[in-house]
């Protein structure tokens, strides 16, 4: 499989800003170092010849910046200035289930949108290099097969990039794109992922177990949203958590039971609309794992209800907002939630 | 100047603990370090800093301020300040502490806060020197020494040792709780890691930050710039950078209603947040832009206009490891700052 490069994507934005068809690309933003990597617009091919790039710490999923982008009042668009014009989104495998989620939820305009599906071969989680290469991180090449990082304290460290992926790459569920106009480089297949396998670790605690484990995760909360704004099936307009009028709304937890439920109350509003990108937990600051609860929920569905993966097609009904005579007895499930605790 | 073998840094943790409180960075087990509780068994982490930083102690994120019971037409207001015992911050980095002047020139000029001039007033501040500083880091640019803390007690570690120099009078107190334990020393060592910390500091990425295109009286400057459209384009709006920061201090009050009573407190606010500041007219920043310029502008311009030039930044890094969108004060500053600055 061939490695895609940041000037293979640079050249196809140039070629489609350059013949018309787009007007704006959505990408990354070289940073200050190597894995720095900030979501970006750009606006002509100056801007992404000069600062574009693609790269193993290209991790921020773009779909939900095309929400704003594409958005239309009165059939007006807000943002998109230039109808006739599309704008560019590049889509890596798991960024295209978010992608048709968002065109399920009718949350962005499909036909303002030119959607380039990338090849991905897993994203690195700059904090397990760390672990391996100490701070005083000068450099990170992963242009190769392994990735060479330079530090300040120790001698240049060779890593396989297996030892450093992120999370929801080690269990990455599916390198197929289900959603793109065009692709650069190959698609994969979806992967039987072992991604429920700490699912199934917390399933099998009891409930005290359990319990002690989410307190000590979810008490580390600060409520920075992070998670929620990273989210791309949170989408609301005005979330309940940010509205005054809601009763609810708290921007510091008077207590670690608020946090649980902020963060238990998002997981069920996501629940069936979660596709399990991993943008929850890779943003969080403080490092708890959010991404364990929508996998329970998922884990769930899929027992219950059949095998479902939200955004594997545009306009699939999702199983808590679906009937079919096959559903299980809400009984049944009563049962199972009493044999747990 | 004092000293105590590391072998024997428990025994003295243990010592300070009996007296009072101990507060001090400890592995999670994420790997992560965090300002912990000392009791028997608690290690002080080897990480250069822990995720929040100590502003906590003294601004916690959530804070009880009154309670109203109300009975009838009777309203009682009940004074729900607890009185402060000393407690022990150990282990806090030199930007850290700075960070901490940074807050006393919010919160304790007139209107002088109570509630952050007790805990302050009753913390001892015992600040460590940063052998191996990251990438991320970048306090020399806001004036700070990282081979040479502040605070009340200065402590110095090296492979086998701990030195220690106490600045204030609460400082010598401390000192003098645990003297049985540790023994007089010469700076010899102290002197050598200091030079080697220069070194070093000069070889990271960021140390050529240059900020003296910022400070008071640049508003005009800096308001109307072009780039912080781009700056902001891709900010999601969540707080992360001002929870992270140990010089953010902006905090709502709120009223939380029990069923029988009001319960007022205050909590960390972000300027990052669509209700920040929220008056009856409506909000004074509609888009994420106005809001992201706010928190730059704050740092680098308002605060120093009304704090004798002081910005309201120390380069701890916290915000430049932790955004969710990789975009923080130092790309701020070198975009605004023109190309002298990259």
């Amino acid at each position: 499989m061939q490695k895609i490069t940041s000037e293979m994507l640079i050249e196809k934005a140039t070629e489609l800003l350059t013949n018309g068809t787009v007007s704006t690309v959505l990408g990354w933003k070289k940073g200050e170092c190597d894995y720095d990597v900030s979501p970006a617009e750009f606006k002509s091919v100056e801007e992404v010849k000069n600062e574009f790039i693609y790269n193993d710490f290209s991790a921020a999923n773009l779909s939900k910046y095309l929400i704003k982008r594409t958005e239309k009042v009165h059939g007006q668009a807000l943002v998109f200035l230039n109808p006739e014009k599309k704008i560019l989104v590049f889509l890596k495998p798991c960024d295209t289930y978010s992608f048709n989620q968002l065109l399920t939820e009718h949350r962005l305009d499909r036909e303002s949108v030119y959607a380039v599906g990338v090849q991905c071969d897993g994203m690195i989680d700059i904090e397990k290099v760390k672990k391996i290469a100490g701070d005083g991180i000068l450099s990170v090449d992963c242009s190769g097969e392994d990735i060479i990082v330079k530090t300040l304290y120790n001698d240049d460290m060779t890593i396989a990039k297996a030892d450093v992926l992120a999370e929801r790459c080690v269990n990455c569920k599916s390198k197929k794109h289900v959603a793109y106009d065009e692709l650069l480089g190959e698609t994969g297949e979806v992967i039987d992922s072992n991604r429920f396998d700490e699912v199934e670790k917390l399933e099998k605690m009891t409930a005290d177990e359990r319990f002690a484990f989410w307190q000590n995760e979810l008490s580390k909360c600060i409520r920075c949203n992070a998670c929620r704004d990273a989210c791309p099936a949170c989408t609301c307009e005005k979330c309940v958590f940010d509205n005054p009028k809601s009763g609810v709304e708290n921007k510091s937890p008077a207590n670690s039971f608020e946090e649980k439920l902020f963060h238990i109350i998002r997981a069920y509003h996501v629940a069936g609309r979660c596709t399990d990108c991993g943008e929850c937990s890779r943003v969080c600051p403080q490092n708890i794992p959010l991404h364990l609860l929508n996998r329970k929920f998922i884990k769930d569905m899929n027992e219950f209800y059949g095998d479902y993966q939200a955004g594997a097609e545009v306009g699939s009904r999702a199983p808590l907002v679906n009937y079919t005579t096959s559903d299980i007895e809400p009984g049944e499930v009563f049962d199972r939630g009493d044999e747990d605790a | 100047m004092r000293k105590i073998s590391l072998q024997k840094i428990d025994l003295m943790f243990a010592e300070i603990a009996n007296n009072m409180s101990l507060y001090l960075p400890v592995d999670q087990n994420d790997g992560k370090a965090a300002y912990t509780k000392w009791e028997e068994g608690k290690k002080w982490s080897n990480a250069l800093n822990t995720v929040k930083s100590p502003k906590d102690f003294f601004f916690p994120q959530t804070e009880d301020m009154m309670e109203f019971k109300v009975e009838g037409k009777n309203v009682e207001v009940i004074d729900t300040r607890k009185v402060s015992e000393d407690f022990v911050v150990f282990g806090v980095r030199a930007c850290d502490v700075k960070a901490f002047d940074i807050l006393d020139r919010v919160f304790l000029v007139d209107p002088r806060d109570s509630y952050y001039a007790t805990k302050r007033e009753h913390g001892i501040i015992v600040s460590v020197a940063c052998t191996r500083p990251s990438e991320t880091c970048f306090c020399s640019a806001f004036g700070i020494d990282p081979a040479e803390p502040k605070a009340d007690v200065s402590v110095w570690k090296t492979e086998d040792e701990l030195f220690m120099q106490s600045n204030t009078e609460k400082g010598e107190k401390l000192l003098k709780m645990i003297e049985g334990l540790t023994e007089e020393a010469n700076d010899e060592k102290v002197k050598e890691q200091k030079e080697q910390i220069s070194k070093i500091m000069k070889k990271l990425p960021l140390a050529d930050l240059d900020t003296s295109k910022f400070g008071g009286g640049k508003t005009d400057d800096f308001f109307k710039a072009p780039e912080w459209d781009e700056l902001s384009e891709t900010c999601l709006g969540c707080g992360t950078c001002t929870f992270v920061c140990p010089t953010c201090q902006c905090y709502d009050i709120k009223d939380f209603n029990t069923g029988k009573g009001i319960i007022r407190y205050r909590c960390w606010d972000s300027c990052m947040y669509s209700e920040f500041t929220r008056m009856a007219h409506g909000n004074n920043r509609n888009s994420q832009k106005e809001r992201f310029r706010q928190r730059f502008m704050h740092k680098l311009v308002y605060y120093p206009e009304n704090n004798d030039g002081i910005f309201g930044c120390v380069g701890c890094g916290r915000c430049v490891s932790r955004c969710p969108i990789s975009m923080n004060i130092v790309k701020v500053m070198k975009k605004l700052g023109g190309k002298e600055n990259e």
